[in-house]
């Protein structure tokens, strides 16, 4: 029989339940947060207008994704979504590390040396997982999630749309761009791995069908990876950075939060 | 049949018979309120005047994304956040929308995006001059979109009835989405002036750093003042309807009142309404600064321009491998 719960004041009834339950949130939550933070670091500097344009579009939208999350952590008596958002400390933040790696050299305000080709294998790979975990979250056992997860499956194939046809034509074009892509896949791959677990919990997510397990959503990650990328490396993915699902971050959070929480930190009694 | 003619070249020159007859049907047209189309014959004045107003206002709203991009990130809340991204995306989506319509218009002259692009990087084509000034604190969010964004709805919407109907059409987007940008930097200013006392003083001190910018963002009363003004032939063509001192006006009327009435110090204490004369009185800002400015000599002009720069030379990669003919080497 399915379980479902209804509300966050059912949730919360259940102790063991809402913390596996929030452990996921977190994640969802903080990845598509820092995503969408190197995506706004980008706004202005994309290879042309049309395309700057579109990326802005897809930051923007995961950044709303990132504010339901941050509203069902609030329901569930986290605290404010705007202090989850800012005001965490760097260990307790879940999102994988791979995706708070700075784009490139420099900063966003002078001399951004950013790199096209990571932020491509970026994006693809993690909008591939996105989709494989809304799938799955559209059964999940807490429904205030499922119902997002139907939601954001709206736009999100748009995006992932969007970042594989960059793939498909960077890895199909002349040699150099090529040879990038492939540099920034193998960098991926040595550091992408902890993306694709879900932390110490994992096994309670599951418990609770609140999510589909690692293996399941792993394996389908893969196999629609490997569809469309041409040559990927055979040994399995490392967790060359650390690991974000447990709060082992990497100086570059440390960089993005110093950002994104200037103006908060600079007064957190003011209302902005 | 269409000759690139540089500034300062009689235009008159360039005219033939056959072009006087046309000229005559086109004038007609224009005093007839009708729309001129991209294949329409058009005089080489009027294609030139809009090409280098169009590709100064679509580079402009892209150079314009730039200082309000250095808070997009460091927007202090989650609704900010949004609200600002979605912001500068539609400034991107301007810049876009424009360069189209200048590149439709550069066809004859076998110019693209490309050498616009190049073209203000060498400092050819002029950005405006409120995107040369640096943002300080979170309260320039809110002033861009607030002032800037409602000084260009002002000088927009002066030419919503303009005679190119490519740019005209164009603008009627823009000017819708220009209100929502007002509204977005006016909700930052309130929060601002209903805040903390350092969030006035914030606030106090943008309004006070952006105001010589803002007055010289409608340009100077007349050509006189710095030596070149496009006002005249936009008016002749029927491309705008008010001249740049009437638009500062009505930009003054709009606005000073409200600042008033958040409290705000305007930084000149001759402002005031002279009730006789129907008209705004205030000191002029410095018109030799402004000639400065725009010549990529304001504050901000390289380092911004460097962002463009970078952003063009490390991409160049990914331009080649889009080619539809590459050579790889
Ligand atoms: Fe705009
Ligand atoms: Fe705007």
């Amino acid at each position: 029989m399915t379980k479902r719960i209804e509300t966050a004041d059912e949730a919360k009834q259940d102790a063991a339940y809402s913390e596996a339950l929030k452990e996921l949130i977190y994640q969802m939550a903080d990845d598509d947060f820092i995503v969408s933070f190197r995506g706004s670091e980008w706004l202005g500097l994309a290879p042309h207008i049309e395309e700057d344009v579109a990326f802005s579009s897809i930051t923007q939208n995961t950044m709303g994704h990132a504010v339901m999350y941050y509203n069902l952590l609030e329901e569930l008596g986290e605290g404010d979504a705007d202090a989850l958002a800012h005001a965490r400390p760097l260990e307790k933040r879940r999102n994988a590390v791979y995706l708070e790696k700075q784009n490139g050299d420099g900063s966003y305000l002078k001399e951004p040396y950013f790199d096209w080709a990571l932020t491509v294998v970026r994006h693809y790979f993690y909008e591939v997982l996105k989709k494989v975990k809304l799938e799955a979250l559209t059964k999940s056992s807490y429904v205030p999630l499922a119902n997002i997860a139907q939601k954001v499956l709206m736009e999100q194939p748009y995006h992932l749309a969007h970042w594989k046809l960059w793939i498909r034509q960077l890895q199909n074009s002349n040699e150099d761009a090529k040879s990038r892509i492939n540099m920034r896949i193998v960098e991926a791959w040595k550091e992408f791995g902890d993306a694709l677990e879900l932390g110490t919990k994992s096994s309670e997510m599951v418990q609770h069908e609140l999510i589909a397990g690692e293996e399941f959503l792993q394996k389908q990650w893969l196999n629609e990876v490997k569809a469309t990328v041409m040559s990927l490396p055979t040994y399995p993915l490392e967790k060359g950075l650390g690991n974000g699902r447990n709060g082992k971050h990497s100086a570059d959070l440390k960089q993005a939060i110093k950002i994104f929480s200037e103006v908060y930190e600079s007064d957190r009694e003011a209302v902005w | 049949m269409y000759n690139y003619i540089p500034d300062g070249d009689s235009v008159a020159k360039a005219y033939t018979e056959e072009d006087q007859g046309k000229y005559e049907v086109f004038m007609e047209r224009i005093n007839n309120g009708e729309k001129i189309e991209a294949d329409d014959w058009m005089p080489e004045d009027y294609r030139q005047a809009l090409i280098k107003l169009i590709s100064m206002h679509g580079i402009s709203e892209i150079m314009g994304a730039l200082p309000e991009k250095e808070w997009v990130p460091k927007a202090p809340t989650l609704k900010r956040k949004l609200g600002i991204m979605a912001k500068v995306q539609d400034e991107m989506g301007h810049g876009q929308l424009l360069l189209r319509v200048a590149e439709d218009l550069m066809k004859p002259y076998g110019r693209t995006r490309e050498n616009l692009i190049e073209d203000l990087l060498n400092g050819d084509l002029k950005f405006h001059n409120v995107f040369h000034m640096p943002t300080k604190t979170w309260a320039d969010a809110g002033m861009v979109g607030w002032m800037v964004d409602g000084a260009a709805i002002i000088s927009q919407t002066n030419m919503l009835d303009a005679s190119y109907g490519p740019y005209q059409r164009a603008l009627q987007r823009i000017c819708a989405e220009e209100v929502f940008h007002a509204q977005h930097g006016e909700a930052i200013i309130m929060a601002l002036a209903e805040g903390t006392k350092e969030q006035r003083e914030i606030l106090q001190e943008s309004f006070s750093r952006w105001w010589p910018s803002l007055l010289m963002f409608f340009g100077p009363a007349s050509a006189e003042t710095t030596g070149s003004s496009k006002q005249d032939i936009m008016i002749k063509y029927r491309i705008r309807k008010s001249n740049n001192e009437e638009l500062r006006q009505v930009f003054l009327n709009k606005y000073l009142p409200r600042a008033f009435s958040l409290g705000l110090t305007v930084p000149d204490e001759t402002v005031h309404y002279d009730k006789e004369n129907e008209r705004w009185i205030y000191q002029q800002p410095d018109w030799n600064e402004f000639k400065q400015i725009i010549k990529n000599k304001g504050p901000m002009s390289k380092e911004r321009l460097r962002l463009r720069e970078i952003a063009y030379e490390k991409n160049r990669w990914v331009r080649q491998a889009l080619a539809p003919q590459v050579i790889s080497s």
